[in-house]
């Protein structure tokens, strides 16, 4: 179904963009008001890459990235109930921003330069440390990317793994078959129906797509990275206010786990001495009110949603079938890179 | 100053009384008012892109694109431009919309012939067909000659294997593909001659027979020189023609020609939807020339084949042209579904890929319908000079 709707919506996007650019205003529109007037957070999210934003059986959205969203809506609305998710794919993305159809996206999308300037975007952060990797059929017998010269290779229009691919192929002076779908489900499909000898894509979504194959074993993840992918949550340019609000909800959850505050410890914490957990729970300081939210704006996102430890381990980590370690994705204190600005 | 009385001519109405002014001046309103639309939209566009921080202006095209396209008439490799993809990008979309609209027509006029065939199995077949094709959404016939039929083929590994070197597996089409020697030149050249020749011939033959009576065999001899003359060049050159033939390497087939299952599938799905549109035009056609016609012919000893080439066909052209120009835009414009299957085409590599990685949507947009719309009215031209020759002249 949605291969079906994916096409359609990239054209009437794509369309509408002009006349929204045209019309609208020509200050940028205050998000966090809007937001909070419509009383629900409009979230752009994949069309269904389970571990990150995937619909479950009875209609609910889950994974990192959706949790992402419901924590902003949590610390603006108090409800992490208050979103509505807007499923695109990875070329309809940006553009659905820009034109305010969406309020942030959050749709395993890579910071690069590009899309920081030219795009009219800012990333307000990194929700993951992700890598470029192959996922090749064990029956050929291939162990690394370098035996890779010639393959046909499925790969999702519009992403950096597009890119990438192209410059590694280059660099190691192999030839490639790139073959160019709209949607992330379609890529698996191609694979699996054997129309490409290789899936390319960011490491994470290979271990969640394996899980869609009829055999998972039957494919393997090769050993080689081959690019740095920092997947974050993306606002529109021009409207630092809104900026601040996502930027500094996942720096609350990253500051939660390096303080050891859960969903489940939280009312205990409320207790706590420590300064540092005062002001981020609320009970002390004007935190909230700097941001434009109220006292207990970083609570409400760890009751409802935790913090980033619980997020990661639910929806990727070992709580989930993906299964997939902490590493760099662990705390600075814990011999990762996920580091966060103090909240002071 | 005063001078003689001259009988100053009856003037008209005031000018805002007068009709004709007052038309000319609401025109001129209404235009002056469409443009300022138009331009208020482009500055207002242009402003708020500015103060968004969207970069805007045409200079990306000169920008190196950096991702792979899988088929391309012309060279390409990642170190092109985005100048370039757009260019590939038409020359993919101009390659389907051509052969489609070839294929189609072909079909098409088979079928409306086949409608109307006295003989009931192949009328009550190409009924069944022309209902079936025109009925099904052109993007789930895409989707079944992809997902159901190309997709269901074994791998490189297991190819189907047809006469001349040819294999047919879930990649695409493999074929030889010829290398040309410079002496081929020749035969090329001979080829080209003997059809010049040949167009004489039958001209000399008709005029001969108009004002003498006597026949001259002109078809056969002629079918002779074409096809002859340039096998006995081929033959006095050494056969200068070699076949680079596609062989298993690897992952895939390497060498000769290919045909990707992403373009099969969206020409076959065109090729055929289209067609049982353009049967039914042609059926239409047929059927509105008046019956005395062919009975005329008839009377006169035409034979049934003779009489339809000769007299029904060119009259029925008249009606068929109009509508088959449509079909014509019809399938150029489904050509963009592609894009549902990831045929490389305009929309699936300039509006898809060129406008993500540069987020560039006004200009890119802008750019492909323009394209679009040259192609369709270019079509358009031509077929309206072929429907102005064709038309009835009234004399």
């Amino acid at each position: 179904m949605t291969r079906l709707a994916a096409t359609p919506v990239a054209g009437i996007l794509a369309g509408c963009f002009a006349a929204a650019v045209a019309l609208a205003g020509p200050a940028a529109a205050q998000t966090l008001d809007t937001v909070k007037e419509r009383g629900e957070l409009r979230c752009g999210v994949t069309t269904g890459l389970s571990g990150f934003s995937n619909p479950d059986d009875s209609g609910n959205w889950t994974g990192i990235d959706v949790d992402v969203c419901r924590a902003v809506a949590a610390a603006v609305l108090g409800d992490a109930d208050a979103v509505a998710f807007v499923p695109l794919t990875a070329k309809e993305r940006f553009t659905a921003l820009q034109s305010g159809e969406i309020d942030v996206l959050s749709r395993v999308t890579t910071w690069t330069l590009t899309r920081d300037t030219s795009l009219g975007l800012n990333f307000t952060g990194v929700t993951f440390y992700d890598g470029q990797g192959f996922l090749v059929n064990k029956d050929l017998g291939v162990t690394s990317a370098l035996e890779l010269g010639g393959a046909s290779v499925c790969v999702a229009a519009g992403t950096t793994t597009e890119l990438n691919l192209a410059d590694y192929f280059r660099a190691k002076d192999m030839t490639f078959n790139p073959v160019v779908f709209d949607a992330i489900s379609q890529t698996i499909e191609g694979f699996a129906s054997g129309r490409c000898d290789v899936l390319t894509s960011d490491q994470s979504q290979l271990y969640s797509l394996r899980t869609k194959l009829d055999d998972p074993d039957s494919a393997i993840v090769l050993p080689e990275v081959i690019s740095k992918e920092p997947l974050g949550p993306v606002v529109r340019q021009g409207d630092d206010e809104w900026f601040n609000v996502v930027k500094w909800v996942l720096f609350a959850q990253l500051n939660a786990e390096e303080l050891g505050i859960t969903s489940e410890n939280l009312d205990e914490m409320r207790a706590s001495d420590n300064p540092s957990i005062k002001r981020l729970i609320g009970t002390e300081g004007d935190m909230g009110e700097k941001l434009g939210l109220s006292s207990d704006w970083a609570a409400q996102a760890i009751a409802q949603v935790g913090n980033y430890a619980e997020m990661f381990e639910r929806n990727v980590g070992q709580g989930s079938p993906l299964r997939i370690d902490r590493g760099l994705n662990a705390l600075w204190s814990d011999g990762g890179i996920q580091y966060a600005p103090p909240i002071r | 100053m005063a001078g003689p009385a001259v009988p100053t001519p009856p003037s008209g109405p005031a000018p805002w009384r007068n009709p004709r002014v007052r038309a000319v001046a609401f025109q001129v309103v209404a235009l002056v008012l469409v443009l300022w639309v138009f331009w208020t939209i482009f500055q207002n566009t242009l402003t708020n892109m500015e103060s968004r921080g969207i970069t805007t202006g045409f200079g990306f095209l000169d920008n190196t694109a950096g991702f792979g396209i899988l088929f391309s008439l012309i060279p390409y490799d990642e170190t092109n431009t985005y100048g370039r993809t757009f260019v590939v990008g038409i020359l993919n979309t101009l390659l389907v919309s051509g052969l489609g609209i070839l294929f189609a027509t072909i079909i098409g006029f088979i079928l409306g012939v086949a409608r109307l065939s006295p003989n009931w199995l192949i009328a009550k077949m190409a009924l069944v067909y022309i209902e079936i094709t025109r009925n099904v959404p052109l993007l789930l016939q895409i989707f079944f000659w992809y997902f159901a039929v190309l997709r269901t083929l074994p791998g490189p590994r297991q190819s189907l294997e047809f006469p001349f070197s040819a294999f047919l597996n879930n990649r695409g089409l493999y074929a030889p593909s010829p290398n040309l020697e410079p002496a081929f030149w020749a035969v090329a050249i001979t080829f080209g001659l003997a059809i010049a020749g040949a167009v004489v011939l039958v001209r000399w033959a008709k005029r001969r027979q108009d004002a003498t009576g006597r026949r001259f065999p002109a078809w056969s001899v002629s079918l002779a020189a074409v096809v002859g003359l340039p096998l006995l060049v081929f033959w006095l050159a050494g056969s200068p023609l070699t076949w680079d033939l596609p062989a298993l390497q690897g992952f895939n087939f390497r060498g000769g020609v290919r045909l990707i299952p992403e373009f099969i599938a969206l020409w076959l799905a065109l090729t055929l939807y289209t067609a049982g549109f353009i049967g039914e035009i042609v059926r239409s056609g047929i059927q509105s020339v008046s019956k005395g016609q062919t009975e005329a012919s008839q009377a006169l000893g035409l034979r049934p084949g003779q009489t339809l080439r000769l007299i029904v066909i060119p009259q029925a052209m008249r009606v068929i042209i109009p509508p088959l120009t449509s079909q014509y835009l019809n399938l150029t414009k489904n050509s963009s579904l592609a894009t549902a299957i990831g045929y490389p085409d305009l929309v699936s590599v300039f509006m898809g890929t060129t406008l993500n990685q540069t987020g560039q949507a006004v200009e890119i947009v802008a750019m492909t319908m323009a394209v679009y719309l040259t192609i369709s009215l270019s079509i358009s031209f031509l077929m309206n000079l072929y429907n102005r020759a064709v038309a009835l002249k009234e004399r």
